[in-house]
C-alpha cells in the first residue's frame, strides 16, 4: 500500500493518454459485462422451473417446426395446467422489410386469459377486436412509430405464409385499438407486437392447416411447475412431434438462438475487443515506461531492487486495469436491467464480477510484463547518461 | 588519522562499445576519511563519473577492490549493491532527478520507501530533511513549480533523508547560476562540517572544488595529484 501514491501519480503521468487508455479498458469490460451475462444466459438457459407460473411448450428440435393443434386437448388435460392457448410465428413485415413487425396469431378468450392483468385495453376497443374477424390490436408504442391510427387498414408482408385466396404473402387488417402493456421490464419485449384473430389466420392460410407455432400454458400452482412440464413432455414423447417445455422467460433466448450460435458470435466479439486491447494498453504502457527510463534509474540509484522496479511496473499495470474493469463491470451491471427488457430471463451471474476481476489482472500482467521486464534490465549508469 | 570511509585498490574499469574495449580507469588507488569534503576535477572523459559511480555502487569495476563503509562493493551482485545504496549513499546530480508527478516531499520521501518507517514517519522525516536544507515552506510544490537552486535543495534532501554517510554528487551545480551555485555548495559545507556527511563532488567549477577540504585531479582515468585544501 505504500507504493500506492507514487503508482498513482506516475499513472497520471499524462493525463489525456491515461483517460482514453483507461475509457478503452472501461468500454472493453462494460461489453464483457455485457456479453458475458447475454452469453450466460444463452449457455445456462434455466432460470429453473420451480415457481414459474407460464410455461411454453414447443416442438424439441427446433422452433420452426411446427406442432399438431390437437395436441392442445392433451395439454388442457394435464392436472395443474389451468389455461392453455396456442399461437403461430408469422413473420410479418410493414412496408419494408426493415419495418420488422412481431405479428402473432391468438386464439383471444385463452390468450387474454392466460395474460390477464398483462395488458391495458380499454373495453370497447377489446370489444371492437372480438367483433372484428379482421381486427388488431396494435401495441401503443408501434402505432406511434410507424403514424397508425384506429380505425385504418393496415397491410402487412408474411415472410412465411401465403394466402389460400391468392396465394399472396400480403394480407390486410383493421386497427380496431391499441394495447399498452403494464410490466415495464416486458415493454421493449413487446414494443412490436400486432395482435390478431388466429381462426382467420388459419382459414386463410395456404399450407399448414391445423398445426401451431407452440403452446402456452399457465399453471394453477408454480410450485408444481417442475412435474407439469414433465407430464407435458412425457405426452409426446417418441411421437413424431416430441415437445419441449420451458419456463416463458427462457423462450425469448431460445428464440434467437435459433439464427446461429449466439455464444460463439459474442465469444468471438469479446476475443477481438480484448485482442485489440491487448495491443493498445500494451503499447500504451511500453511507451509510459520508455519516457520514464531515466526515473526508473533514479529509483534504482535510491537503492530500489530489480524486483521492485517489475513490481512497480506492474503494480502501475495492475492498477489502471483493475480500476478500469471495476468502472466497465459497474456499467455493465447498470446496463442489465434494460438488456432484460428485451431478453427476459437474462440474470446477472454471480460470477461475472470475480471473472472479470481475473480477467483485468490477467490483461495486467500481459501488458505490463514486458515494460517491467525493459525496465528490470535497465542499466543504471546508461540511463543516467540523459540525464546528468 | 581518521578512519577510511572509502579504499580503492588497483581498480581497473574497462567499457565495451561495440566490439572496442575503452579503458577508463587504469589501476586506481584512493583512500578517502570519514567526514571528508572531495572534489574530484578533470577534463571530460578523465573517468571522474565513472570513478564516482564505482564510488556510490552503481557501477562495478572491471578489477580491483573497492571497499566502502566497511563492504567490499566490488564482491557484491546487482540486487546486493541495491540494498547497501539504499543504506549507505546518497545521490545529487546535476539534473536534480527528481519525479516530476511528486511534490517535494513525496519525493524525498521516495527512499524511505524501502524503510520499515510508518507512512506518517516517512512524512516527518522528509519535512525534517527537507528543512535543515531550508526549504521546508516548498514542499507541497511540484519539481517544475521550483527554481533551479530550490529543485537541488530538495535533491539534497533525499539524498540525505535515509540518513547515508556517504553524498556523492554529480556536478551539482553544474545547471545553477552563480548564486545558486554558492547556495547549494554552502549547504553541502554545512552538511559535511556539523552534520559529519562524507562529500564526493564531481565537478568542472574551480570556484565549486574551493568548498572541498581536498581536490583531486584525474586526466586519462588516473589521479593526477591530491591536494590538501584549508578547511
Amino acid at each position: 500500500m505504500k507504493y500506492l501514491p507514487l503508482l498513482w501519480a506516475n499513472l497520471w503521468r499524462k493525463k489525456t493518454r491515461t483517460i482514453f487508455t483507461l475509457l478503452s479498458v472501461v468500454v472493453a469490460f462494460l461489453l464483457y459485462g455485457a456479453l458475458a451475462t447475454i452469453d450466460d444466459a444463452f449457455e445456462n438457459p434455466q432460470t429453473g422451473l420451480t415457481g414459474v407460473d407460464k410455461l411454453i411448450t414447443t416442438n424439441k428440435f427446433s422452433l420452426t417446426l411446427l406442432l399438431p393443434f390437437s395436441d392442445v386437448q392433451q395439454i388442457a388435460a394435464v392436472p395443474g395446467v389451468a389455461v392453455v392457448t396456442w399461437i403461430t410465428w408469422f413473420g410479418a413485415y410493414y412496408q419494408e422489410s426493415k419495418n420488422f413487425v412481431f405479428a402473432l396469431p391468438i386464439d383471444t378468450p385463452t390468450y387474454f386469459d392466460l395474460h390477464k392483468d398483462e395488458f391495458v385495453v380499454s373495453d370497447a376497443e377489446m370489444a371492437a377486436f372480438r367483433n372484428t374477424r379482421s381486427g388488431v390490436l396494435v401495441n401503443s408504442a408501434l402505432m406511434k412509430k410507424f403514424g397508425w391510427h384506429v380505425g385504418q387498414k393496415l397491410p402487412l408482408h408474411s415472410t412465411i405464409w401465403t394466402q389460400k385466396a391468392d396465394g399472396s404473402l400480403d394480407w390486410t387488417f383493421d386497427i380496431v385499438g391499441t394495447f399498452a402493456v403494464k410490466d415495464p421490464t416486458q415493454a421493449g419485449q413487446q414494443a412490436s407486437t400486432v395482435l390478431f384473430h388466429y381462426e382467420l389466420f388459419d382459414e386463410g392460410r395456404s399450407f399448414g392447416k391445423g398445426q401451431v407455432g407452440w403452446f402456452e400454458e399457465r399453471v394453477v400452482d408454480p410450485s408444481q411447475s417442475v412435474q407439469i412440464a414433465q407430464k407435458i413432455d412425457a405426452l409426446f414423447a417418441n411421437s413424431p412431434n416430441e415437445t419441449k417445455t420451458q419456463p416463458a422467460k427462457d423462450f425469448a433466448m431460445s428464440f434467437v438462438k435459433q439464427f446461429g450460435d449466439v455464444g460463439f458470435v459474442l465469444r468471438a466479439i469479446l476475443g477481438a475487443v480484448f485482442f485489440t486491447l491487448l495491443f493498445l494498453t500494451g503499447n500504451t504502457m511500453m511507451q509510459s515506461v520508455r519516457e520514464r527510463t531515466p526515473e526508473l534509474a533514479v529509483l534504482k540509484t535510491l537503492g530500489f531492487s530489480d524486483a521492485k522496479v517489475v513490481g512497480l511496473v506492474i503494480g502501475e499495470s495492475l492498477l489502471l486495469c483493475l480500476l478500469a474493469a471495476v468502472v466497465g463491470l459497474a456499467a455493465s451491471y447498470a446496463l442489465i436491467p434494460v438488456i432484460r427488457t428485451v431478453l427476459q430471463g437474462i440474470v446477472t451471474s454471480p460470477w461475472l464480477l470475480p471473472h472479470g476481476l481475473g480477467l483485468a489482472v490477467l490483461l495486467a500482467l500481459l501488458v505490463g510484463t514486458p515494460p517491467a521486464l525493459r525496465a528490470m534490465r535497465l542499466n543504471v549508469v546508461d540511463a543516467l547518461m540523459d540525464k546528468r | 588519522m581518521s578512519e577510511t570511509i572509502v579504499s580503492l585498490r588497483k581498480v581497473v574499469k574497462h567499457y565495451t562499445r561495440g566490439k572496442q574495449d575503452v579503458p577508463v580507469l587504469d589501476g586506481l588507488d584512493l583512500d578517502i576519511a570519514k567526514g571528508e569534503f572531495v572534489a574530484l576535477m578533470g577534463p571530460s572523459g578523465s573517468g571522474k563519473t565513472t570513478l564516482l559511480n564505482l564510488i556510490g555502487g552503481l557501477d562495478s569495476p572491471t578489477s580491483g577492490e573497492i571497499t566502502v563503509a566497511g563492504e567490499r562493493l566490488d564482491r557484491m551482485s546487482s540486487g546486493q549493491l541495491a540494498r547497501w545504496r539504499a543504506r549507505n549513499v546518497g545521490f545529487v546530480f546535476q539534473f536534480y532527478n527528481l519525479m516530476p508527478m511528486l511534490n517535494a516531499q513525496r519525493n524525498v520521501e521516495l527512499p524511505l520507501l524501502l524503510t520499515h518507517l510508518s507512512a506518517s514517519q516517512r512524512a516527518a522525516n522528509a519535512l525534517a530533511a527537507l528543512t535543515l536544507v531550508g526549504i521546508a515552506d516548498r514542499a507541497k510544490h511540484k519539481p517544475s513549480e521550483l527554481s533551479g537552486g530550490q529543485a537541488q535543495r530538495v535533491a539534497i534532501a533525499r539524498a540525505l533523508v535515509a540518513d547515508a554517510t556517504l553524498l556523492v554528487c554529480d556536478e551539482p551545480t553544474g545547471d545553477l547560476d552563480r548564486k545558486s551555485a554558492d547556495e547549494v555548495l554552502h549547504l553541502l559545507q554545512i552538511l559535511n562540517r556539523e552534520h559529519g556527511k562524507t562529500i564526493v563532488i564531481v565537478t568542472h567549477d574551480p570556484k565549486a572544488a574551493e568548498f572541498g577540504s581536498r581536490s583531486l585531479h584525474m586526466d586519462k582515468g588516473a589521479l593526477l595529484d591530491a591536494g590538501i585544501l584549508a578547511a
